[in-house]
């Protein structure tokens, strides 16, 4: 028994227990299904070996929605303890382990991989390309963020959750005072899900340079593109900061190295300036492709093209370079001199001036357009005011010497997820809404998706508006609880309204799903909303290969053109086509290194080399293997398009 | 004669064994940290340039611009995050 102590959690309540029932449960009905309905194959074979790009980005859509959930249910548990002065429902140190888990979680594995569901599914179709550069990569990519995700998620009932927040700032989450293994946990299961982002980065700057349409020029390619194209700039140039400085923390938690030490020539708040090397290009890594989802929405639903093209690219080329120059924005309080703040201060300041631009862009794209109020287009024009506030509040936060009064306040918490669910979540949420019938054939409830609209919306509000007022006047965040007398109580009340409101929401948004999986008609043909860009030059669903002939580009918007001043997008005749071949080894050996993740965590290092050695045969096995990929002959292609009612030749 | 003999990889390797040489000296021979540091730095990156130019081709392809562009932006985004790091955490520090 004594070997198994270590894996026991160190603050066991209630809720763990049941979860972990609630976790035992789970998986053995998951396995009773696939085994009852002799799915195992069909998982195998179509789901965890597979290359396709649409499969994937599929994939990180289920995988971000569950972690979506897994995050709203800690936020929901937080502002449920404090909804009331003294509240006992957590006590400190549980408080402690839900808001780091709910910042980690929405950030690295629902946020992310949220984006990464959308440049897989829409970059090569809007290049009109038939899969990414390097599609094994992408698999790779995909499980190691999967993996990563899984050995997070299991912190809490093995071993104990991280509980040095989100940051994750030393001294604090060194082994003095976390001495659980929680915050290995935090350092490896980032690291892991890192490496997969690192590489989704690469495959999309080769895809986007290498494999775009005929005649797409670069200043021919669709916001949405550009956007995932800067994003993966930024990634290539953020992640690594990441990785060396979670590879610095792993070793002094594990090896008793000193270099977020305070003690022998250690220095504690280098991991502050190196999470922030990383952290603000983070944030922008997730605004961009959001800043690009809207603007493929809002021009199909306005009727119009893009305001501002050229101002729109080179903002966000801008706004990727100066990502890199404000990161001590985030630690004005740690001590440099009034000078060093000034500068950082001004650079802060400076990079709301593309943000600006954009949003007039956006808002002059609507002027004078015909707009349908779809769900898409619903979340688009709430965004733009909602994201302009948490813009302010931004260059309020920015002025260096007024952030000594609100930094670490729920002011704070209040700007970062005024920019965050306005612009990231809204995004992603309208986005779902607008690719669903391109991913799985149908088109979602419009009647429900308006309630889910408006509950998240009048929800977030009500969560998030009252703190900057609580925050100015003196509410720190990441408190378990506060007392009567602050008077605190009535707007975390309120705050925790719009917490239920916007549980209520997901519930809705789930239950669109459950419905129009019931009731929405198929075959909604390739263009439900009368779009402009080329992946909707294609068939819903999409087919393996995407286009039966590649598109050649004349213009910014090929797919309009071609529907309203009858210019020809598919010229020629079809051709065998060229796919790579499925492989199991991405997902084993991402199951690798979730075993070995696992055996840093907790010290056992016979585990850690044995799959350490499993995870360089899987690469050995790579560089040897000889495979050529498969050809689609042309009967296979005519017979598919006339299946889906082949809307050319 | 000329063409076949493939003169520039053959300079290219003597002069990356020379700076190598020159590294090593800090090694064997008794000298200030500052001097030391200062050959390091220049030998890693005129090593470093050798090696793109020479063996990567960096030149070679109709892709070069493209090339040195991200290698000057990679450049300029390191000495940013360097010295910044520096002026925060050293120079500008207080306490
Ligand atoms: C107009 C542009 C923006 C400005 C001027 C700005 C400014 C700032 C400043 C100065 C801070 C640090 C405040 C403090 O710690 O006291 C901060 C924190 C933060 N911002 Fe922004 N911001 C902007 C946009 C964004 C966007 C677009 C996102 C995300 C998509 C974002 C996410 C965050 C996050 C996550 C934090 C801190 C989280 C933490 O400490 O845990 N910001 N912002
Ligand atoms: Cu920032």
């Amino acid at each position: 028994m004594g070997y198994f102590a270590k894996f026991a959690v160190p603050h066991p309540s209630p809720a763990i227990y049941a979860s972990m029932i609630a976790i035992v449960v789970t998986v053995f009905l998951i396995i009773f299904g696939l085994t009852y309905f002799k799915k195992w194959i069909y998982l195998w074979s179509e789901w965890i070996t597979t290359v396709d790009h649409k499969k994937i980005g599929t994939m990180y859509l289920i995988a971000a929605l569950l972690m979506l959930f897994r995050g709203g249910v800690d936020a929901l548990m937080m502002r449920a303890q404090t909804a009331v002065p003294d509240n006992k429902l957590l006590d400190s140190q549980h408080y402690n382990e839900v808001f780091s888990a709910h910042g980690v979680i929405m950030i690295i594995f629902m946020a992310m991989p949220y984006i990464m569901a959308f440049m897989n599914i829409v970059v090569p179709l809007q290049i009109g390309a038939r899969d990414v550069a390097f599609p094994r990569l992408n698999a790779v990519s995909f499980w190691l963020f999967f993996m990563g995700a899984m050995l997070f998620n299991i912190s809490f009932v093995i071993g104990g959750s991280p509980d040095a927040g989100w940051t994750s700032y030393f001294p604090l989450a060194d082994n003095e005072f976390s001495p659980s293994v929680g915050t290995n946990y935090y350092m490896i299961a980032i690291q892991i899900a890192g490496i997969g982002t690192l590489m989704t980065g690469i495959n999309f700057i080769t895809t986007i340079l290498r494999m775009r349409a005929p005649g797409m020029t670069l200043m021919r390619m669709p916001m949405f593109t550009w956007s995932a194209f800067v994003t993966s700039i930024i990634i290539i140039f953020a992640f690594p900061v990441l990785t060396i400085a979670l590879l610095m923390g792993t070793m002094d938690r594990l090896f008793e190295t000193k270099f977020f030490a305070m003690t022998d020539g250690g220095m504690d708040m280098l991991w502050a300036n190196l999470f922030w090397v990383w952290g603000h290009p983070e944030v922008y890594i997730l605004i961009l492709p959001a800043f690009g989802i809207f603007s493929e929405i809002i021009p199909t639903f306005s009727r119009r093209n893009i305001y501002g093209y050229k101002s729109m690219v080179i903002s966000m080329v801008v706004i990727s370079l100066y990502s890199f120059f404000v990161w001590t924005h985030h630690f004005f309080t740690m001590g440099q001199t009034a000078y060093v703040n000034s500068i950082f201060s001004i650079t802060t300041m400076v990079i709301a001036v593309p943000t600006g631009i954009k949003i007039f862009n956006w808002l002059l794209t609507m002027w004078k357009g015909r707009i349908r109020f779809t769900v898409p287009m619903l979340y688009s024009i709430a965004f733009i005011p909602l994201f302009t506030i948490g813009g302010v509040t931004g260059v309020m936060l920015a002025m260096s010497a007024a952030d000594y009064q609100y930094h670490n306040t729920m002011f704070l918490v209040a700007h970062f997820h005024n920019v965050i669910i306005p612009g990231v979540a809204f995004a992603v949420l309208a986005g779902s809404t607008y690719y669903w019938p391109k991913i799985f054939g149908f088109m979602l409830n419009e009647r429900i998706g308006k309630w889910a609209f408006w509950f998240l919306t009048i929800g977030f509000s009500l969560a998030f508006f009252p703190m900057y007022i609580t925050g100015l006047d003196g509410q720190a965040r990441r408190m378990y609880t506060y007392s009567e007398a602050s008077g605190y109580g009535l707007l975390n009340f309120v705050s925790f309204i719009g917490a239920a409101f916007m549980a209520i929401s997901f519930v809705l948004i789930v239950y669109t799903i459950y419905y129009s999986i019931r009731h929405s008609p198929r075959h909604v043909g390739g263009d439900p909303w009368d779009a402009r860009s080329l992946e909707w030059a294609t068939h819903n669903p999409v087919p393996e290969y995407n286009f039966a002939i590649i598109p050649q580009v004349d213009s910014r918007e090929p797919f309009w053109d071609a529907k309203y001043k009858r210019y020809e997008l598919f010229k020629g005749d079809y051709k065998k086509i060229h796919m790579p071949n499925n492989s199991g080894v991405p997902f084993i050996m991402s199951a690798l290194f979730f075993v070995f993740g696992f055996a840093l965590v907790f010290s056992m290092w016979i585990l850690a080399v044995i799959s350490l050695i499993g995870i360089f045969i899987c690469m050995a096995h790579r560089s040897f293997e000889i495979d050529h990929g498969h050809y689609i002959s042309v009967e296979e292609i005519k017979e598919t398009e006339v299946k889906m009612g082949g809307n050319h030749k | 004669m000329r063409e076949l003999f493939p003169a520039k990889q053959v300079w290219g390797f003597v002069l990356s064994l020379a700076l190598t040489a020159a590294a090593l000296l800090v090694y064997f021979f008794n000298m200030s940290r500052a001097t030391g540091m200062t050959i390091f730095i220049v030998t890693a990156f005129i090593q470093a340039f050798v090696q793109l130019v020479v063996f990567m081709h960096a030149r070679e392809t109709d892709d070069s611009k493209s090339i040195f562009a991200t290698l000057y932006y990679a450049i300029f985004i390191a000495l940013i995050t360097v010295f910044g790091t520096l002026l925060c955490m050293i120079w500008g520090w207080k306490y």
